[in-house]
């Protein structure tokens, strides 16, 4: 008689432990994807499955304890949209994918150039002329090919929103334009979703939460039909790589805090950094 | 009576116009955000977002010493 997953992972875990000395069982990162062949099921499933277990797929060991077994869990049934995959959108996506997010939605209809080489962690001169979505991809199954990933390589527009944002439990905003930014706020209110927003200049940048029901990018940008500018600041400071870097990490971690219902977000809050000074604070916007 | 001061931040594409001073800013109290920027020749057309003392403010709002300023341009880049 065929084991059942379930049997599978019991046999296969090993006794292992955590970094503090705490013993846990764990199943490797090749058995993962083995089983996921030989059950015709996706890796994140039985990654799902082990951890319902209480057997820790090893490549979380070291998100131990800062996360609990039902954090990564929450994490794994995620679906997170994230749209513009250029220096915001690289790092946020190799970053949410080692966290462990389940399925991802990514967009962008854009194909990567040489002067992107200085921050976007996707590109390479190898890349030139790809289109940014098909890197992001090859990069998730790199870390994870269990992972469920959709992807479109397409500017987001009003009329496409609402397919892209529909299953999602969260958006990222990694755009570059203001305008760009309006409208994909109004996908995700529409799709009554939370959006983590996040724009840089030079190396400085602002992060924030938007929900459904708050007054968003208004607060940031004035009104939208007032908008006298879709760029910013970074037409003459350009965007340097450890400015990029540090922002898409504090996205990052705004996204795990909204998935597993921390408080602590920066909803109605703008978190300012300016590395020139070292300058970091957050601030009331309403 | 001492003259009141602020702290100003200037922010990304705004600091280099920061006053040496920017630490302690000499104002006259009363006067608003929009006519101490004019007096220091800071395009005020620039200064996107205000925050005095870590709160969302406007070009109108009026300062009497003692408060953090801080100055934002639009920032959109990714």
């Amino acid at each position: 008689m065929k084991n059942t997953l379930a049997q599978r992972l019991d046999t296969l875990a090993l006794n292992t432990e955590l970094a503090d000395g705490t013993p846990c069982r764990a199943i490797a990162a090749t058995e993962v994807i083995r089983l996921a062949d030989e059950s015709g099921v996706t890796g994140r499933t039985v990654e799902l499955a082990a951890l319902r277990q209480r057997i820790l797929p090893d490549r979380y060991l070291r998100n131990m304890k800062t996360l609990c077994e039902a954090d990564q869990i929450r994490l794994l049934e995620s679906t997170v949209c994230i749209v513009g995959l250029g220096g915001l959108g690289g790092t946020v996506t190799e970053t949410l994918a080692r966290m462990g997010i389940g399925r991802f939605c990514l967009v962008d209809g854009d194909v990567f150039e040489a002067h992107n080489l200085n921050r976007q962690l996707l590109s390479g001169v190898d890349r030139i002329g790809m289109p940014k979505v098909d890197a992001a991809v090859s990069h998730v199954k790199t870390i994870n090919p269990g992972l469920e990933v959709v992807a479109a390589s397409a500017f987001l527009t009003p009329e496409n929103a609402g397919t892209l944002l529909g299953s999602c439990d969260l958006v990222v905003d990694c755009l570059d334009t203001i305008q760009a930014r309006f409208t994909l706020e109004a996908a995700a209110k529409r799709a009554g979703i939370p959006m983590v927003s996040a724009a840089v200049a030079g190396i400085a940048g602002h992060v924030t939460t938007i929900f459904p029901e708050d007054s968003g990018l208004e607060a940031i940008y004035g009104p939208k039909d007032q908008l006298k500018t879709t760029k910013g600041a970074e037409t003459r400071l350009g965007c340097l790589s450890p400015g990029v870097n540090l922002i898409a990490s504090l996205e990052c971690a705004e996204v795990l805090k909204v998935l597993l219902q921390n408080n602590n977000t920066l909803k109605n809050k703008l978190l300012v950094v300016d590395l020139a000074d070292y300058t970091v604070e957050t601030l009331q916007l309403s | 009576m001492t003259t009141p001061y602020i702290q100003l931040k200037l922010f990304a594409a705004l600091s280099p116009l920061s006053p040496e001073n920017s630490d302690r800013v000499p104002i006259e109290p009363g006067i608003s955000v929009r006519e101490m920027l004019d007096r220091l020749d800071i395009p005020t057309v620039k200064a996107h977002l205000i925050f005095i003392n870590g709160i969302k403010r406007t070009l109108e709002t009026r300062l009497s010493g003692g408060e953090r300023v801080g100055i934002f341009p639009p920032v959109a880049g990714g």
